[in-house]
């Protein structure tokens, strides 16, 4: 075989195999392509390895000849190959399935208590309340006292008290878990001058039996501000504005009088139920109302009590339970749910 | 306290429908809980009074009849009736077919049909209590009073609605209907009518029948008695009986409901004694007499002590005061001559003798509640006129009166600018006075001498007086002391919703830090972010889980609760520990599969033993974690595997990190985590906790299963002390690229990984370093380890060469050699 006649076979078989990679359209025909046209058996392999025999003088000329042909075969493949991958992706061999998982990675998350307890002191710090807290064990003196509650007031059946195992001098047991996170006013304004805008967050304890509405243990926000100049009519906005951010900006607010001993006057109040529009429904008893909070005007007994000339500085306070409300904006049932630590519950407000 | 609307219509026009007068009332404070309605469901054309004309027998049964009924309008229908009371004359209530009732077989509200009862065709029926839903009577029919008007809608005659309202503990005169009726009345601007008090007396005054005196003046302010001779002990007529079962009382006989009646009319309680049981007609009020008993009316001995208020004869306590009777003097069919008490008692003392004796009445909640002295006479004479009236006797002439000190309800003054101040509006004097004066305040002179005092000291003498209301509070309220009470009165009758609403424009305080607060905070959101979940759990426990997690400390036990709700919540908590465990514990017997991690961050409760008198327990704050089980759900790409300490440590680190915070880990005991496993944490060489992985007997005890639990508590005080020394200022990053070597480092097996780290981070040029791969075994001595290590090295001022690098690397090993006697990996 002379030179001329390998080059002319070299010519076209690459002619050949270039005209019948046109004909490809998938990935099997081009594998076949490949092995008919590229394998080792095919002609121009055998045309390669036949090189050996030629003479000396023939084969770099000839051999190079081969190599172009080859690489040029091997971009068209390639070419080809990308070509197919994009007319049908969904055939690449390398596809994975996306519907698998991904990697697992652990999903924690806060409590619901802490969560609304945030919410709430977030509404409250943008109108200017510091946030503190306070002991969880109290004296009957802040507990009570000092709120304009003495002993063996009948108030005092307002708040059934778990008291710690512990006598004074007079036979009396001055220290108690707080039933409630009111005792910080007077812990508050004792050490302050006014003004003083705080809302306090904090685990209280009541000697209560328990059912879905009633936890013996539970949270409390409360909010205290007192400066000259504070009216009834702050108290209203400022508990209004709370509601539109907790609630919506289309909550109707209800504000009634009520009864609590360390403000005077006193209030209480709802928002309009969110479930039935204020048609009534059971979550608010038939009412249309919720009841929200308590609140009120300081009474001047209590800031007397702390040094406060209350001829000058008047203020309000409130309370609120959290958890009540996280169970308003969540549609929970069981205010038990929150300390009996089911994960399955916790993570579906972490 | 529930109030019938056709009782309060006694005293106050009642136009409102009852759910607005519910609602009227609950904005002004009397909340009302639920409007119950009575007759709501009955037709006006299909349940009617109607009169029983005969009885016939039933042709096929002997227990039942065949009333005739006149239904009125001409109309007569004749219905099969079984009750065994039914009668020719009486009026009853009858229900023709279509009626909705209450159907005592099926236990629900259905429509009357229809019906052959043994033969005969019956339309309707005549009913029972129970049928009309008035009360539990099913054992025979509703007889209704002889003028009932026959074919009149029943809803029309017997229909009615009850308020049930919640009373707060400052208005003990809202416990009455009377009370209320005020409140409507200053609120309708209705006007009340009080009942008629007037009793005609015999000749012989009272004063020559019984002898009467109060020994304890600070214990009982006032007494006031009537006596009434010639009584007849029997049932009360129909309408205070069903005045008294709406309201919610069980009606006695006569003597004893009148007594409960003027009580619920008036709110003052009054006892009614049989005066010739009690020895020499000799009444007494004295404190109880040092180991004194008494049986009172529900039949219970009760062992008295002093304070405690008693009303005695002669010898021995015949009641307790304010409280409830004895059986001793107690109405019975033979009384004749009745001593009715109406008392005024110290509130504080008769909440703690009830509170000590463990009893609660009616009287009881309205004398510790306060009432006032001026109430007593009133309500006595109400009751012994209706005594007289209802049970046939005659009245004493006058009444005893003992009132040893004279409370005058108090004078206050109101200002307009003081209104002004507390509710931020400023009300004309005129609707200021018409809210008060409708409420029953009346205007007065201000105390003597002081008029000439404000005249001396004011700029504006007239222009003061006439923004300045004196006023005299009514006799029945005992919740208005202060000059505010009046405020509040005054914007609860014009309503607090029509006050406006501002915004707070005084200024805001200088912000105070908070740094535990803030520190709890980002610690629950890093742990979170690190895949844990927080818990709370209940602050109380018992020392037997105290003791499971070691946290008993003998010389300073927790503090017990005196009153716990249950034995489970005796003990404030001394370690959060236990609580952790309990919570996995108690989802893993819910979701055996899962893993958990979980933390909690609270407060355990530290007594100070020696200064407990003066001081509150430490509250410190303390952070807990576990990690247990499959480090994820059955996964097709990660291997399932338990986690175990170094996922604990992973978190911590992973929050640590985030606070800036260098915290070294080392060995170390801890009597609830297994020796071997256990690490105490430090920055700077101050201690923060402890993690490790907990010994199997104390999983034991938290009924935990064998898989490892790894634990850390965390004491936050020290974690916020530790984060003083971390600095946060900036620092440059180097322009020069880093370069790594990794060594494997051979060790005596002992030597921890985190001393070869200190040797190779002390070089200068290292920016960090990484064990990744522990190995033991061949090629490795016995009783040594390999321990391999990415090391970092980078300059701030050029790009390292190789050259470099392998030099430093040499200085390392040599130190390393040195210090641990190591050698690199051949």
């Amino acid at each position: 075989m002379s030179e001329i006649d390998s080059m002319t076979q070299v010519a076209d078989i690459q002619a050949r195999a270039l005209l019948a990679l046109a004909a490809v359209d998938d990935l099997p025909a081009l594998d076949e392509w490949r092995v008919s046209f590229m394998g080792r058996r095919s002609a121009l392999t055998q045309l390669m390895r036949s090189l050996g025999s030629l003479p000396a003088e023939d084969r770099p000329a000839l051999g190079a000849f081969a190599n172009t042909a080859r690489r040029t075969l091997e971009e068209a493949l390639s070419d080809r190959r990308r070509e197919i991958a994009r007319a049908q992706p969904e055939a690449a061999a390398d596809a994975i399935d996306v519907t698998l998982p991904g990697w697992p990675t652990p999903r924690g998350g806060i409590h619901p208590t802490t969560r609304i307890v945030r919410e709430i002191c977030a509404a409250f710090a943008s109108m200017g309340f510091s946030v503190v807290e306070g002991p969880e064990i109290e004296w009957d003196h802040y507990n009570f006292e000092m709120l304009n509650i003495p002993r063996h007031h009948p108030a005092r059946d307002m708040w059934d008290t778990l008291w710690i195992d512990f006598e004074d001098a007079d036979g009396e047991r001055p220290m108690l878990l707080r039933t409630h996170t009111s005792p910080m006013q007077a812990r508050i304004m004792e050490s302050t001058r006014p003004p003083v805008r705080v809302v306090v967050p904090g685990k209280c304890y009541r000697y209560e039996a328990t059912d879905p509405r009633h936890e013996w243990h539970f949270y409390q926000i409360e909010g205290l501000a007192v400066d000259r100049g504070i009216a009834m009519t702050d108290l209203k906005g400022t508990l209004y504005e709370f509601a539109r951010r907790m609630f919506g900006v289309d909550r109707k607010v209800r504000f009634r009088c009520d009864y609590f001993p360390f403000v005077e006057p006193g209030v209480d109040m709802s928002i309009d139920c969110f479930l039935c529009q204020g048609d009534g429904c059971r979550v608010c008893s038939h009412t249309g109302w919720i009841e929200i909070m308590g609140a009120g005007m300081v009474h001047p007994n209590v800031l007397e009590g702390v040094g406060y000339d209350p001829n000058i500085y008047t203020g309000f306070a409130f309370g609120m339970g959290p958890e009540r409300i996280s169970m308003l904006k969540h549609g929970i049932e069981d205010i038990r749910l929150f300390y009996s630590n089911d994960l399955r519950f916790l993570r579906q407000f972490s | 306290m529930l109030i019938p609307i056709s009782w309060l219509k006694s005293y106050v026009p009642v136009t409102d429908p009852p759910r607005e007068l519910a609602h009227k009332l609950t904005m002004a404070g009397t909340e009302i809980g639920n409007v119950e309605i009575t007759g709501a469901g009955w037709d006006a054309e299909k349940v009617v009074v109607g009169h029983v004309l005969s009885v016939d027998p039933h042709p096929n049964a002997d227990r039942l009849r065949l009333p005739t009924v006149d239904i009125g309008g001409g109309r007569a229908a004749t219905v099969v009736c079984g009750a065994p009371n039914l009668a020719p004359g009486q009026k009853i209530a009858f229900a023709s077919e279509g009626a909705t009732l209450f159907s005592p077989r099926s236990g629900k509200v259905e429509t009357l049909k229809r019906a052959r009862i043994r033969g005969v065709e019956s339309r309707g029926m005549v009913c029972s209590s129970l049928e009309l839903g008035l009360g539990e009577d099913h054992e025979g029919i509703l007889v209704l009073d002889d003028d009932a008007p026959v074919g009149a809608p029943l809803a029309g005659y017997l229909g009615d609605a009850i308020l049930d309202a919640e009373i707060t503990s400052n208005r003990p005169d809202c416990l009455s209907i009377l009370g209320i009726a005020r409140e409507v009345a200053a609120i309708t601007g209705e006007r009340v009518t009080e009942p008629d008090n007037s009793c005609p007396e015999s000749e012989d005054p009272i004063e020559d029948q019984v002898s009467i005196r109060i020994d304890d003046p600070d214990l009982c302010f006032r007494y006031t008695a009537s006596l009434i001779s010639g009584v007849e002990i029997g049932p009360s007529p129909r309408w205070m009986q069903d005045a008294l079962i709406k309201a919610g009382q069980r009606p006695i006989n006569n003597v004893v409901d009148v007594t409960n009646y003027v009580m619920l009319e008036y709110g003052q309680p009054l006892h009614a004694f049989d005066i010739d049981k009690c020895r020499d007609r000799t009444i007494v009020v004295r404190a109880a007499r040092e180991g004194e008993t008494l049986t009172t009316l529900d039949g219970e001995r009760r062992e008295l002590r002093p304070p405690m208020l008693t009303i005695a004869d002669s010898q021995d306590a015949v009641g307790l005061a304010g409280i409830m009777g004895g059986a001793n003097s107690e109405m019975t069919s033979d009384t004749t001559s009745v001593l009715l008490e109406s008392a005024s008692f110290d509130a504080v003392n008769t909440r703690r003798t009830r509170a000590a004796l463990d009893m609660r009445t009616e009287a009881s909640d309205r004398f510790e509640r306060g009432i006032r002295s001026a109430l007593a006479p009133i309500a006595l004479r109400r009751a012994t006129r209706l005594i007289a009236e209802i049970c046939g006797g005659v009245a004493a002439k006058g009444i005893i009166d003992l009132y040893p000190t004279r409370r005058e309800p108090p004078t206050l003054s109101l200002s307009r600018a003081r209104v002004r101040q507390v509710l931020g509006v400023d009300y004309p004097m005129s609707q200021i006075r018409r809210v008060l004066h409708s409420l029953g305040f009346e205007e007065t002179q201000p105390p003597g001498g002081l008029i000439d005092l404000i005249e001396a000291v004011e700029a504006g003498p007239s222009a003061e007086r006439s923004d300045t209301l004196w006023l005299k509070v009514p006799y029945w309220r005992s919740d208005i002391s202060i000059e505010d009470d009046l405020v509040e009165e005054v914007a609860r009758i014009i309503g607090y919703d029509s006050l406006p609403t501002t915004m707070l424009s005084t200024a805001i305080p200088h912000w105070q830090p908070q740094p535990m607060t803030a520190l709890k905070d980002t610690v629950r959101d890093l742990l979170a972010a690190a895949g844990m979940q927080e818990t709370i759990s209940y602050s109380p426990t018992t020392l037997d889980n105290l003791s499971k997690v070691d946290a008993l400390d003998e010389a300073n036990p927790p503090l017990r609760i005196a009153n716990p709700l249950s034995r489970q919540w005796e003990y404030m908590r001394t370690s959060l520990r236990a609580s952790i465990l309990d919570t996995l514990a108690h989802n893993r017997r819910i979701a055996q599969g899962d893993g958990a991690r979980i933390f909690e961050i609270g407060r355990v409760y530290i007594p100070k033993p020696e200064s407990k008198e003066r001081d509150l327990p430490d509250e410190r704050e303390m952070l807990v974690g576990a990690v247990s089980g499959p480090r994820f759900p059955a996964s097709w790409v990660a291997e399932e595997q338990d986690m175990g300490f170094f996922d604990g440590k992973g978190a911590l680190e992973y929050a640590f990190a985030a606070l800036g915070l260098d915290v070294t880990f080392e060995p170390r005991e801890d009597s609830i985590l297994q020796s071997g496993r256990a690490a105490g944490m430090s920055a700077n060489g101050a201690p923060l906790g402890v993690i490790g992985e907990v010994r199997l007997d104390v999983l034991g005890k938290f009924d935990l299963d064998t898989r490892p639990v790894a634990m850390f508590e965390v004491d936050m005080a020290a974690l916020l002390a530790a984060l003083d020394d971390v600095s946060l200022a900036y620092r440059a990053s180097s322009r020069y690229p880093e370069s790594y070597r990794d060594l494997a480092i051979v060790v005596d097996a002992d030597v921890s990984a985190a001393r070869i780290q200190r040797i190779i981070e002390r070089h200068a040029l290292v920016v960090r370093s990484a064990p990744f791969d522990i190995y033991i075994g061949e090629g490795v001595s016995r009783g040594r380890k390999s321990v391999a290590f990415r090391v970092t090295f980078q300059s701030d001022r050029a790009t390292l060469t190789s050259e470099q690098v392998y030099r430093f690397q040499n200085d390392i090993l040599r130190q390393l050699r040195r210090e641990l006697n190591a050698e690199l990996r051949g």
